[in-house]
């Protein structure tokens, strides 16, 4: 298991590797759902102010 | 004439920085010489259209029979013959300083020769684009300098070529990109010019 | 006024697809994982670093598709003015810059065990660079006009020229490395003809894509419903 970590001794490049992306995929998912929740909520409150 | 001063200024300061190895310098030479050239071209840049397009010319041209097209091509010619042109006459004094042998030098002035047009008109398309930006000028360099790099990358490469005793394909390269550049670059800054032009 | 061709249906057809897409895209990327980190070996000449290989080539694969779709959306909203094109190009690009972004990174962690340094002129490194600085200025310049209509066709403009002089910088980057072959070039990936290899890097790519297409359908989303509110608010203040 340790093997698994160690990488054969390339794990300071490999960890970092997989570890920027994912962290950067993940949070470019949640930046643009939170976005996307927001200008959803401000079209809807717009929506509901508007005298019809 | 503040293009060929900055171009004149960075050639004497580099070596001040590097050293006096005329070795090395003469390595980088053709990079740092073109790469000055680029600069030295950027300064005037943001201000190709900007008075005409102040002064209401450039409305009245677009309305006029004369295209647009036409008059981004003859700014583009003006612009090298007052920078790309001076620059390129300069250039075998500077290599002087950094210690280029003959062929070398010949070298560089043909490439800065054929190569700074494609510099003026790729910079066209960017002050096109930028013109009715305030503070255009910050992301004229940034929009320029990428497009641009094939330039760099082929001028210096032809000097470094001619250093080493290789062919001189990358002159061939450098005259075939610079074409392309000036037949396309007008249309694409007319395009931009009308869409700043325009309400 | 703007008018909206249809971006109705578009929101209708985006709400059905993205679940899926985006689901689709999630368990491409776990098999990619998975096959790349436990399945796969390491190779006999790079060893574990290989497995960089499969975050590597995926994100610049996915910041060129992203930058050739920006450019063909530029090409329909210049040519036919089509609004959702200029949505479609605006939106594509912060999330093409950053997978180039991340190529570099990934690139540049895998060069390093490689070649020894952080930053090699690697032509692919070289000209993802300028890729990178292609986009920012796209970006910095849809962010520079005040008026949305104006800003898309100068950015159009800029997509279009960069898609043309993409190759050509491609290619002088590609002749540069040969120019100087001093060093031996170690050819990145080695000889890969091994299935062992293939099917994570394929996994992670097509994960990657699908990933980018949901996020840029969640963006065009969100895209279309600020503008919906922004003319609200306009009309509003008349």
């Amino acid at each position: 298991m340790s093997a698994f970590w160690a990488m054969g001794g390339y794990a300071a490049y490999v960890w970092p590797a997989y570890g920027v992306s994912l962290l950067s995929l993940a949070g470019a998912s949640w930046l643009a759902w939170r976005g996307y929740r927001r200008a959803r909520a401000r079209l809807a409150a717009l929506e509901g102010s508007k005298p019809r | 004439m503040l293009a060929l001063a900055f171009f004149a200024a960075v050639a004497t300061l580099v070596p001040l920085g590097v050293g006096s190895d005329l070795a090395l310098l003469a390595r980088i030479a053709g990079g740092v010489l073109w790469v000055a050239a680029v600069l030295a071209s950027l300064l005037a840049l943001d201000r190709l259209f900007q008075a005409d397009f102040e002064d209401g010319s450039l409305d009245a041209i677009a309305l006029s029979p004369l295209s647009l097209e036409t008059i981004a091509l003859a700014k583009i010619a003006a612009h090298w013959l007052t920078t790309g042109l001076p620059l390129t006459a300069l250039s075998p004094l500077l290599a002087l300083l950094f210690g280029l042998p003959a062929k070398a030098t010949a070298a560089l002035f043909v490439s800065l020769l054929i190569g700074t047009p494609s510099v003026s008109a790729v910079g066209a398309v960017g002050a096109s684009l930028t013109l009715s930006i305030r503070r255009g000028g910050l992301i004229l360099p940034l929009i320029v300098l990428p497009l641009v790099s094939p330039a760099v990358i082929f001028g210096a490469g032809a000097v470094l070529g001619a250093l080493d005793g290789l062919g001189n394909g990358a002159l061939a390269l450098l005259a075939a990109f610079s074409f392309a550049a000036c037949v396309l670059s007008p249309f694409a800054s007319a395009a931009a010019l009308r869409l700043n032009l325009g309400s | 006024m703007i008018r909206y061709a249809n971006p109705a249906r578009f929101m209708d057809l985006s709400g059905a697809i993205l679940p899926w897409l985006a689901a689709a895209a999630a368990a491409l990327l776990a098999a990619g994982l998975y096959l790349g980190l436990f399945v796969a070996p390491g190779d006999y000449q790079q060893g574990d670093t290989v497995r960089i290989m499969f975050v590597h080539v995926p994100a610049a694969w996915t910041a060129m598709m992203a930058y050739a779709l920006m450019a063909a959306a530029s090409l329909v909203g210049l040519v036919w003015r089509h609004p959702l094109a200029d949505v479609a190009a605006k939106t594509a690009a912060p999330l093409g810059a950053l997978f180039t972004a991340l190529g570099l990174v990934t690139g540049s962690l895998w060069g390093r065990p490689m070649w020894g340094a952080w930053w090699v002129w690697d032509g692919r490194l070289t000209s993802f660079l300028l890729l990178l600085f292609l986009y920012l200025g796209y970006i910095a310049l849809w962010n520079a006009f005040e008026e949305e209509t104006r800003a898309a066709r100068a950015a159009a403009i800029l997509a279009l020229v960069g898609a043309v002089n993409l190759p050509v910088i491609e290619f002088s980057v590609q002749w540069w490395t040969t120019l100087h072959q001093g060093e031996s070039i170690v050819r990145k990936g080695g000889p890969l003809i091994s299935a062992v290899f293939l099917w994570p890097l394929f996994a992670m790519a097509l994960g990657y894509t699908l990933l980018f297409f949901s996020l840029w359908m969640l963006r065009m989303r969100t895209e279309i419903l600020d503008r919906r509110a922004r003319s609200l608010m306009l009309a509003g203040e008349t």
